[in-house]
């Protein structure tokens, strides 16, 4: 199973401030520990809200909003992408992680085509093609 | 916490933990059995203790720690048996290799080198294939003998007896806790790459029952694999192996339908295709191309797989690449399941008639027979040929070969289409 391990900003990441050597460290270690072990499959850092948009879809047009966004404790500020065999798993990994200070570290599973089931009708699938053979479409020069 | 709570927990770490413990207390009493043996002991204390204590912060210390002190009391059991009849100097002795017992390096492993013995001693020639799988599960995946047995659908008895009489085996033939050197490690890295694949393979298509495929045993294949290659990094094969299994588990998504019928490579639906395993699946291949001059074998099929991957259409297929790949595969790794792939691609790069010529002058090889795969080919060949006639007998032929029912079923509605005088099954 797929979880993505969703890293919560604060004010330092949100004002652009990096992480210690020291945390940075750590991180790099704990990391290695990760790719050692064959559970990492991705992992990078965001850069903050206030070099991102946003694009609003209401009504009409949808309109973009440039950051940077306010509510800190609900920005993302990095994520993994871990492949592990529970939930259970997941946490334990991330019991290790070097985190501190107050710090939140949210642990989502990633759907697989399985936890689609029966929703995954034909009407869907052939859509999914469409989009398919446009963007082969497209790709092509 | 609730304790069943804290039981799943132990179990995560467990699983976490098993293999570095395991590796580092073989190192320590030279004996696999006895080493998984005291890793259970301390697994158990786990499971009593934690409930009430809660999970201790460095729980792989801790198991470590708890497995060392229970092969210190068993040393020291059978010291004081040994003393009634033996010199004071044995107990020395014994006494010295206690002292020696490195608990703090036992623990840290950086390098990850017990992890490493340890895959090679699961592996090791003195086993058969079956039990090098088994124990390779077993003590590297921490799979339990109930999930092996249930992965390759044997019965869980016969599990357990290959693993007990795989530990048998090594403690007998005292096979050394080591990682080969010069020649002895292409050889026996070779096993290692090859139990890894057998794996992922049993997985991906399996050989019967009614499932096609079973993802968990190709995620635990290229789970150690992925592991390997942190342990040897400058290995080209073992890139070139994950190379491959994380190109052909892009696509298991793509692979069945929704109720579980096989799909094609050509057919599938490529947007479901999983582009970060692509990713992985080309990054690792760019390592083993810069590492090695000459592709071997897995970079090889990597390098074919590879073709398909960056195809976004069937039709942007670079199959006179693919053809030079498979020349480059026979040469080095000569077969006639390489042949007959050859000559699918040749038949894709330049007509099906050419195709079919070296498809026909396989049909003779007795090392294919009662592989459906040829009959399939050629059934497939036929078909484009508007033969389908003798289409239809190859793909009856090609179902009656097959262990698997889903594929057995796949081959027969190919032969009903011929009998219609149609390329495509009614679906």
């Amino acid at each position: 199973m797929r979880f993505m391990v969703l890293v919560k900003a604060n004010k330092d990441s949100e004002a652009g401030i990096l992480p210690s050597t020291e945390l940075l460290t750590a991180m790099g270690k704990f990391n290695q520990e990760l790719a050692k072990a064959g559970v990492m499959l991705a992992g990078e850092g965001l850069h903050p809200s206030s070099k991102g948009v946003r694009v609003r879809f209401s009504g009409g047009k949808p309109t973009v909003i440039d950051g940077p966004f306010t509510e800190t404790k609900e920005l993302i500020a990095g994520f993994w992408l871990w492949e592990v065999k529970s939930m259970k798993e997941a946490i334990e990994w991330l019991k290790r992680a070097p985190f501190g200070g107050g710090a939140e570290v949210e642990i989502r599973q990633v759907f697989e085509a399985d936890d689609f089931g029966p929703q995954f009708t034909p009407e869907l699938r052939a859509q999914e093609e469409r989009l398919r053979a446009q963007t082969a479409k497209r790709a092509k020069p | 916490m609730t304790t069943s709570d804290t039981h799943r927990a132990i179990d995560a770490v467990y699983r976490i933990e098993s293999a570095k413990l395991i590796a580092g207390l073989t190192r320590i009493v030279r004996d696999v059995g006895l080493a998984e043996d005291l890793a259970q002991d301390a697994l158990v204390a786990a499971l009593e203790q934690w409930p009430e204590s809660g999970i201790p912060d460095k729980p792989g210390a801790w198991l470590m720690a708890t497995a060392k002190h229970r092969a210190i009391d068993l040393w020291r059991r059978n010291t004081r048996l040994e003393r009634k009849h033996e010199e004071l100097g044995r107990e020395f002795e014994i006494q010295q290799k206690i002292a020696a017992i490195d608990l703090d390096a036992a623990i840290d492993d950086p390098v990850g080198d017990d992890l490493l013995r340890l895959m090679f001693i699961c592996c090791h020639p003195v086993l058969s294939t079956d039990a090098r799988v088994a124990l390779t599960l077993r003590l590297l995946g921490g799979l339990t003998t109930e999930e092996i047995a249930r992965a390759f659908l044997v019965p869980v008895p016969t599990i357990a007896q290959r693993i007990v009489r795989a530990k048998r085996t090594l403690t007998e033939a005292r096979v050394p806790f080591e990682i080969p050197h010069g020649s002895d490690l292409a050889a026996r890295l070779a096993s290692v790459l090859e139990v890894i694949y057998l794996v992922f393979n049993e997985g991906y298509a399996a050989t019967a029952g009614d499932a096609w495929m079973r993802p968990e045993l190709c995620e635990e294949a290229l789970r150690l694999g992925r592991i390997l290659t942190g342990l040897l990094p400058k290995e080209p094969e073992v890139w070139g192996l994950v190379a491959l299994m994380e190109i052909q588990a892009s696509r298991l998504r793509a692979r069945i339908d929704p109720s579980g019928e096989p799909i094609l490579l050509l057919e599938q639906d490529r947007a479901r295709w999983d582009q970060l395993l692509i990713r992985r699946g080309l990054a690792a291949l760019a390592r083993t191309e810069e590492l090695s001059g000459a592709l071997g074998p897995y970079a090889l099929q990597a390098a074919i797989a590879a073709c398909h991957s960056r195809a976004r259409t069937p039709a942007e297929t670079d199959w006179a690449r693919i053809v030079a790949l498979y020349d480059a595969l026979a040469q080095i790794a000569p077969s006639p399941v390489v042949d007959l792939n050859r000559a699918v691609a040749v038949a894709m790069a330049f007509g099906p008639a050419a195709g079919l010529e070296l498809v026909d002058a396989l049909t003779s090889e007795p090392s294919l027979e009662g592989y459906h795969l040829l009959p399939s080919a050629r059934g497939d060949l036929l078909t484009k040929l508007a033969r389908f006639d003798e289409a239809r007998a190859e793909f009856e032929r090609a179902a009656s070969m097959t262990r698997n029912t889903r594929e057995r079923q796949l081959l027969l509605d190919r032969a009903a289409a011929c009998a219609r005088g149609s390329a495509a099954p009614l679906r």
